[in-house]
Formats: C-alpha cells, structure tokens, sequence
C-alpha cells in the first residue's frame, strides 16, 4: 500500500504544482496586492501605507462614479438580455436544425473570436459613422438626405457593439445545452396536451436554464470590465467602470482608487457567481 | 362513449424509400388491451406514433374516439405515451411530474391534489411525490411515467415498449403491474413490443405486423394457434415446419407426403391437391412413442430437462424436430441416444401453401 502510494503522490505533486504556482505568482499575488492597494491612501503620486476606507466612501460619495457604477451595471444586463434573445433562435437552429451546415456555422460563429477585438470594434465605426457603410447606403437610397450622426458615440451603438462582440459567448453555451435535451422530453410535453410556447417555458427552459446562465455570466462580466469599446464607440457621458479603473491607473495615477473600482466590479461578479452556483451554472462554463 | 377508440383507415407513412407504415388499417375498441407485435423496423413503433401525433400520415385517416385527428398535433389529441425510456422530466418532482397534464387545466389546487395522489396510489408510489426521477429505480420510473399517462383518464393510453429498459426481474412485476391498470382504468391500451410472450399474455387483442403491414390481426389464441401465414407461425411462439406434398383431402383433413411418410394435418386454407405444402406443428403437439408406432422414426439428438418440461431435439432422417414434452409423475426423460416415434393427433398439425416469398 505505502509502497503503490509514493508514486501516486510524486503525480499529484507534478501535476498540481506547476498550476498552482501559476495561479498563486500570476493571479493571486496581483489580487492580493489589488485589494491591498483598494484599501490605502493616496496622496499625489504617492501611495501611503496605511489602511482607509476613504477610497469606497469615494465611490459611494461621488455622483459622477456612482452614476457610472449603476450605468455600468445597468448596461451590463441590457448587453446580456439582448444577446440571451438573439443567442436563443441562433443556438435552436444550430442544434436542431443546421444539419451538416452546423459544423460550418459553428465556425462562422466562432470565428471573430479569432480576430481582434480592436479590429471588429473598429469594424463598427466603420459601419456606423458619419461617413460610414450604413449612412451610405441610407443616403444613397434616398431615405436619408444627408449623412447622419446619430448612429455613433451614444449608448445605442455602445450596446450594440458590446451585444456583438460578446454574442458568441451566449450561443456556445446554450447551443450545448439545447444539444444535451433530450427531444424525447419535448415529445413527452406535447403528449402531456403542452402547446408549443408552454412546452418552451416549462420544459426548454428550466432545463437549458444552466447553459443560459453559464452564457449570461460571461456576457456580464465580459461587459462589466470592458472600457475599450466605451472609449471608442460611446458617447463621452457613457463611459463604464472599466474606463475609471483605466483612468486612475493610468492619467491619474491614482492606484488605489483604481483598486477599489476593480474590487467592487470583483465584488459584484463574485455575488452573481455566487448566486447562480447554487443553480448548478458554474459546471456549464 | 365511442366503442371504436381509434381507427386507422389504409394509413401509409414512408422514410425516403422506405415504407414505414404500408396501408394499414385497424379498429381498436374502446377498453381493449390491443398490442402491436413485430421485431424492429415492422412499423410498429410508427403506427404508435402516428397515433400519438408525432407523424402524420402521408395517406389514410386516423381517428380517435371518432374524431378524425389525421392533421391535429399531438398536444391537442386525448392520448398519452409511456416512452421507452420513460421520458420523465428531470427538473420536476415526482408530484409535478404526474401533474403535468393537469396543470395545464384550468383545476383547483385541491382537485390536482387529489388527482395526482389517486394516480400514484394506483401505481403504488405515494409517498414519493418529492423524489426527483434521477432518485428512482427503473421499475418505479416506469411507474412514474404510467401514473403521468394515466392521471387525466385519456381515451388512449400508448405504450412503447415499456418494460424494455427494465431487468428481467421485474419486468414480469410491472407486466403484471400494467395489465391491472388497465382492467382498473378501463383506458384503452395500445402496446407495442417485440416480444411475443409479452404480446400472448398481456393483449385482449394483437396485430403481428411486419415490413409496415399487419399480418394478422386477432385474439392471442387466434395468432398461436391459427397463425395466418408461416412468417406469423415462426414469429409467435416455437413450431416445426415439414416440407411435403397434399396428396388427398377430405373437408379440412389433409394427408400428406412427408419424405417418406404419410401424415394426416388440417387445412387451414384451401389448398389444390398435389401443391407443395408447408405443415407448421408447435412442438408441444409433438408426441414422444415408443419405436414400431405409426410416425417418423428417429433418435433423441439433444434433452433439456427444463423442470416442467423436457425439450428435446430428434432427428429423424433429414428432418429435425423440436419436441416439447410436459413433465408428469412416473415419467422418465428420454436419454439422448434414445430411438423414438414422433406422431401427431391431425388437428394439431396446420397446412399452408409453400411461398418461397419468404
């Protein structure tokens, strides 16, 4: 027994070492130091080493940071409502009725993940400003006289950005999870005398119920920290807690500002994950 | 009520080329146990679903109670299916599970409650209304997926193979289990296996169907011992198949050249003297004689002593026969080895035309 246990436990060292140190040097230690930093005094450029609160009764105090926090949050859930709406007709099809197309189309979902994330915000300028592809085509129809500029720097085209870069992290998880149900169990519903719409909310929904929330969680986070697409896309009074926490990083240099923003989004995606882990959500991510 | 619960009037349904359901037509009455008996790809399972509304016909009518339903989806016929493998829904309780059908009506939380208890009373499993089915065996399962069935009273209970996924050792429990519900329900019972011991014990009637056609249609009794064609007379129960030639007949009593014997069998069709005839004999009609009597003499090739019974393969010249002989006090099985007479008693034995179809 003692003698079999050895090289066991020489595997499970080599293969929970170099992980783990990993995660401790790369993603524990910075946390570690995030959250300190969230918790001390600035002064100018310099940080003083003693722990406040001031920086949160900041946040709490501010209008202008607390206006962001709730428009942040606010638009987080809209980017994640909307792609759930737009995800569900897309997974439904591919798994049930793309056929020998859906290996392709999973692709075509796929396949600006590869791109980068510059490029296909950038995309979107291209599209939609003043002399862009839809004012183009608007005014060369005629149902528009002259450019205009309405469809750029406002939350319009902010949320529809967002909703497009983070759309293939809702349909991968739903289309696995509308793979996994058992079309036997929709057949059972119909027999049972469920309509179709009925059949969708007491049966379809409650069991891709994991993978929705999987895709939702990533889409909420992902939006929560974005500051990119804000800066680029955005009106100037649409700016997201990413950008804050980019700002007192960066022109401000105000770290443990910057620090405390970071932990209250940190603080925020940890109580949603909280949440719907008691939902069995966090085994479909 | 309707005596005819469904009728299916020369219903087709094909795949591609393949066809499915080929013309078939039946009336099953209103508080039958009627099975649909055939191996796989015979249409059975299609014919259920054509019932259930999961396939629409590409000819014929389907009616139910009456109604003609050809074109209704499933939700809106008054039939209910217990899937092969149940079907249950993961995410409901055992009581929300039974009450999916009716919670779909406008009822009284009381009056559900009612219903539902009744329902898995009947199928013996109150007190499980808060398992969820990952939590039940196979046989309790089954039982949720019945009492589901059954809750509302539907004109027509179907059933797909239900005792299939189930060990050996509690499918004969649940058969038993299946056929009081039906008696206490008086629900009609359309069931579909491929097991013929299942479809002679549990069916008031049965249709052998085969390549999307019935072969025969009628009572147990009827399909074992007056089988329509030889395919029905292998597929239902065990029998013996000798080649020969009709050489004279008298009403329904045939003699016929066997090798070389004469033998005595009944017509069950007409049949012109001199045809090639097939005579089918279940081995339990087969007697065991002592050498020097009348019969195909031959040799005990192989004995299996199966406690109520002795099976016993004999050989004799090219023919083998497959004889069942019930076990009786003061009786010793034959040896292997042992020199027999096989004879039978003429209404025992049927005839039927020789059809290279097959």
């Amino acid at each position: 027994m003692a003698e079999n246990a050895k090289p066991k436990r020489l595997g499970f060292w080599f293969t929970f070492l170099p992980p783990f140190a990993w995660m401790t040097v790369l993603y524990f230690v910075p946390l570690v130091a995030l959250l300190t930093y969230a918790f001390q005094r600035h002064e100018y450029v310099r940080i003083i080493h003693e722990f406040t609160w001031e920086n949160f009764q900041q946040i709490a105090t501010n209008p202008g940071y607390r206006n962001t926090l709730w428009r942040t949050l606010w638009i987080a859930n809209l980017v994640t409502l909307i792609d759930t709406l737009l995800a569900l007709p897309v997974a439904w099809f591919l798994a049930f009725h793309a056929g020998r197309f859906k290996r392709t189309l999973m692709i075509l979902v796929l396949l600006p993940l590869w791109s980068s994330y510059l490029v296909r915000v950038f995309a979107w300028r291209i599209i939609l400003g003043y002399n862009g592809v839809l004012n183009g085509f608007l005014v060369h129809t005629g149902i528009l006289r002259e450019p205009s500029t309405l469809f750029l720097y406002n939350k319009f085209s902010m949320v529809l950005t967002l909703c497009y870069i983070w759309l293939p992290f809702m349909v991968l998880p739903l289309t696995t999870a509308f793979e996994r149900l058992p079309t036997r169990l929709l057949e059972a519903s119909a027999d049972l005398g469920a309509r179709p719409f009925t059949t969708f909310r007491r049966v379809t929904i409650p069991l891709v119920l994991p993978g929705l929330l999987a895709g939702g969680l990533s889409v909420f986070s992902l939006t929560m920290g974005d500051y990119i697409t804000p800066s680029l896309i955005g009106g100037a009074g649409d700016i997201l807690v990413g950008n804050l926490v980019a700002s007192q990083f960066g022109v401000a240099a105000n770290w443990p500002l910057g620090s405390a923003f970071a932990a209250v989004v940190l603080v925020v995606i940890f109580c949603v994950m909280a949440l719907l882990s008691r939902k069995g959500v966090l085994e479909n991510l | 009520m309707n005596d005819q619960a469904v009728i299916l009037e020369s219903v087709s349904r094909a795949y591609g080329n393949v066809r499915a359901v080929d013309n078939v037509s039946l009336t099953i009455h209103a508080g039958e146990f009627f099975t649909l008996l055939g191996s796989s790809g015979s249409g059975k399972t299609t014919t259920l679903r054509l019932i259930g509304g999961f396939e629409t016909p590409d000819a014929g009518r389907v009616l139910i109670g009456g109604v003609d339903v050809t074109r209704l989806p499933a939700y809106k016929r008054n039939v209910h299916t217990v899937f092969q493998d149940y079907a249950l829904f993961p995410h409901l309780n055992v009581f929300d599970n039974v009450a999916f059908a009716l919670s779909l009506k406008n009822l009284s939380r009381d009056e559900l409650r009612r219903q539902v208890g009744a329902a898995l009373e009947l199928v013996q499993l109150a007190g499980y209304e808060d398992r969820k089915p990952g939590q039940l065996s196979g046989g309790q399962q089954q039982r949720v997926a019945l009492a589901r069935a059954i809750v509302d009273h539907p004109a027509v209970l179907l059933l797909d193979e239900p005792l299939s996924a189930l060990d050996a050792k509690i499918r004969g429990e649940v058969r038993e289990e299946i056929k009081r519900l039906q008696r206490e329900t008086r629900i009609t019972f359309v069931y579909v296996t491929h097991d013929q011991e299942e479809a002679l014990t549990m069916s008031d009637r049965l249709a052998v169907m085969r390549g999307g056609r019935v072969l025969q249609l009628g009572t147990p009794l009827d399909v074992y011992e007056r089988p329509a064609d030889l395919f029905v007379a292998e597929f239902v129960g065990k029998a013996n198949f000798l080649d020969g030639q009709l050489t004279s007949q008298a009403g329904t009593r045939a003699t016929i050249r066997i090798a070389d014997q004469t033998v005595d069998a009944t017509l069950a069709f007409p049949i012109a003297t001199g045809a090639a005839v097939r005579v089918m004999i279940r081995p339990e009609n087969l007697r065991l004689q002592p050498p020097g009597q009348p019969g195909f003499t031959g040799v005990v090739t192989q004995s299996q002593y199966l406690g109520h019974a002795t099976q016993y393969l004999v050989q004799s010249g090219a023919l083998t026969l497959r004889v069942l002989e019930l076990r009786r006090r003061g009786t010793v099985p034959h040896a292997e080895g042992a020199a027999v007479v096989v004879n039978w008693n003429w209404e025992e034995a049927l005839v039927y035309p020789q059809t290279k179809a097959e």
